[in-house]
């Protein structure tokens, strides 16, 4: 189980474009992925329960790995999340 | 001759039969089945059907809209394919035995409330996404293809409400203007009409209304009117617009992609001039090399409250991007008493003209100032941008102004955001700025000579007041001095210099201008083609 905090700084937030990028990129993994915000949580897997999240510009996101391939989903989606959002 | 009046998406004049577009009722049953597994299977295999189309549209736009407007065929393509989505259909014909094209459609209403009830208006827009990737699944299941367009003739198109897909899929050589009732300036149609060049207007009743299918209509983008049935003498005067619009796209079409350069070699910067973000696909279109003069001022006007840095930064950033290391060059809020900004409080002037405003106004108000100056360095980051204040008239100004840049960068550098330093210039608009250019100089990176307002300080002729007319005259020896003066100074102090007013756009003044040595010309887009002609015309060893 691995988790890590990341706040979003992307002006618009996980608006659609972003959010497809990211469920493409976690579904490339074995592990599950979860999003929590303010309590919520979204399966990243998931488009729909990532945008009806609505995380904005400056909300922190605390995102949750356990399975077989945990540490390399982390680190890809670290540095998916500094790149693209 | 009717006329209805809607809000314009994009500029430009068609005129053309109107073609009212229904499309046909998808009259949804429920029905109890037998057999669910087979009823899921119907349904899967529609899905695949759906996901293929998408797939060939997204081809399509890419092609036609770019890669960042055919992302939106991805997002549907997700959708299609969102577990919650499916778990929901499933149970609904495993569950309740329900039909796949009833179970289709109340997925499609629960998961479109779930984005109509979130607090963001682009979240709210994402409703139509769900509705129209459902459609799409329904159409396949009750064997409905899209309506197409009939006729060879290409047609004004009305409808109701246009999704992403069905805009992309149309026949672009067959469609002259998009008219919608429904419809927001954000919506991806609008966007993707502008990117498309197709003028589109919305919020226009015009697809109750079946007795203006099959007639005569004329869209004008400009003034977001459409006319029913015009009149012979109205209609005739729109056909030489749009002859004007035709002629002047074909004179594009030729110098596009070719340098601004004189027949003896020398090189000249032509940007176009921006008083709206909504004028990017304008400026890209018209093939200009850069942005001379993005005015601000359009963001505070369009606003109820002072724009927040977030907000300007994701515009900055924006224009910044899409120019892609091109040169962007914003100017600071330039706003007065004229400008009617509830918000600002600003104390009625008997000569706005000469009053507080641009500057002025933002040492006044520092706040203000502060908030545009971190989202600029902030957007500096993400591509080329160049800053440049407004009525400057003393080298004390410049001096100011570097204290409060220096202060914002220091902040920004101890809350580890990230930023950067952007070249900085003026705006050489004041006759006081021309007298003290050349100590000006030493101090900024470059110029840029606002004509209108150097012409109406120079000769002290107000240009709203019409009685004046007769007194103006825009070649002006004075002002043709106080801009050569202004050329000399920079170039005595190794700095560029440019002209942003409408005089820049003046093409019996560009050889005067080159021959001065202005380095840079910022126009209207509308006007780059027919300066970088004279520019390419123009010798200047002769």
């Amino acid at each position: 189980m691995k988790e890590f905090i990341y706040t979003v700084k992307d002006p618009l937030g996980i608006h659609a474009r972003p959010a497809g990028m990211l469920v493409k990129a976690a579904s490339g993994f074995k592990a599950d992925i979860s999003l929590e915000l303010d309590g919520k949580s979204a399966d990243a897997k998931r488009i729909f329960a990532v945008m009806g999240l609505g995380a904005k510009c400056g909300h922190s996101l605390k995102i949750n790995i356990s399975g077989a391939d945990e540490e390399e989903a982390m680190h890809a989606l670290k540095e998916f999340l500094e790149k693209n959002l | 001759m009717l006329i209805y009046q809607g809000k314009s998406v994009f500029g430009g004049i068609a005129i053309g039969k109107i073609k009212i577009w229904k499309k046909e009722p998808v009259n949804v049953k429920r029905t109890h089945i037998k057999d669910c597994d087979a009823e899921y299977l119907r349904f899967t295999e529609a899905k695949a059907k759906a996901i293929a189309q998408l797939k060939k549209l997204q081809k399509k736009a890419l092609e036609e809209v770019g890669k960042d407007n055919a992302a939106i065929f991805d997002i549907h393509i997700l959708m299609l394919e969102d577990a919650d989505y499916l778990d929901a259909i499933k149970s609904m014909i495993c569950t309740q035995s329900l039909n796949a094209e009833y179970a289709v459609m109340l997925a499609a209403q629960n998961f479109s409330k779930m984005f109509s009830a979130m607090n963001d208006a682009y979240m709210q827009a994402r409703a139509t996404d769900v509705k129209d990737i459902s459609d799409r699944v329904i159409n396949i299941l009750s064997d409905i293809s899209q309506s197409k367009i009939s006729g060879d003739e290409p047609v004004i198109l009305v409808a109701d409400e246009l999704t992403p897909s069905q805009t992309v899929q149309f026949d672009k050589s067959r469609i002259l203007a998009f008219v919608t009732s429904k419809g927001s300036l954000n919506s991806h149609t609008a966007i993707l009409a502008r990117t498309m060049n197709i003028p589109a207007i919305i919020g226009v009743d015009i697809y109750e209304n079946n007795y203006a299918d099959g007639k005569m209509g004329i869209v004008d983008g400009y003034t977001g009117n459409v006319y029913i049935e015009p009149e012979e003498e109205f209609l005739s005067q729109m056909k030489t617009k749009l002859d004007e619009q035709l002629k002047k796209r074909e004179l594009l079409q030729l110098l596009k992609g070719k340098e601004d350069i004189t027949l003896d070699g020398k090189k000249i910067k032509l940007y176009a001039n921006m008083g709206n973000i909504k004028d990017l696909p304008l400026v890209l279109f018209n093939d200009a090399e850069g942005i001379g003069l993005f005015r601000s001022e359009f963001i505070y006007l369009e606003s109820d409250t002072a724009p927040g840095e977030e907000e300007q930064f994701a515009i900055y950033k924006t224009v910044a991007e899409t120019m892609a290391g091109k040169k962007v060059i914003i100017r600071t809020l330039d706003i007065g008493a004229d400008k009617k900004v509830e918000y600002l409080g600003l104390k009625e002037e008997e000569n706005p003209a000469l009053g507080l405003r641009g500057i002025r106004l933002c040492f006044k108000r520092q706040e203000i100032f502060k908030t545009q100056l971190r989202a600029l360095l902030r957007a500096s980051v993400y591509g080329n941008i160049s800053v440049m204040y407004p009525m400057i008239i003393s080298l004390d100004e410049i001096h100011k102004i570097k204290a409060i840049v220096s202060e914002v960068a220091s902040e920004l550098s101890s809350q580890k955001i990230p930023f950067a330093i952007p070249e900085q210039g003026i705006m050489i608009e004041t006759p006081a700025s021309v007298m003290v250019s050349d100590k000006l100089a030493k101090e900024v990176s470059f110029f840029s000579i606002g004509t209108n307002d150097l012409s109406q300080y120079t000769l002290a002729i107000d240009r709203q007041n019409e009685q004046l007319d007769d007194f103006f005259d825009p070649h002006s020896e004075a002002v043709l001095k106080m801009i050569e003066m202004t050329v000399k100074s920079a170039h005595d102090a190794g700095i560029w210099v440019g002209i942003c007013g409408e005089l820049a756009a003046d093409t019996s003044l560009t050889e005067k201008f080159l021959r001065m040595g202005v380095d840079e010309l910022s126009v209207s887009p509308s006007m780059v083609l027919s300066v970088r002609k004279k520019i390419r015309e123009t010798n200047l060893s002769k």
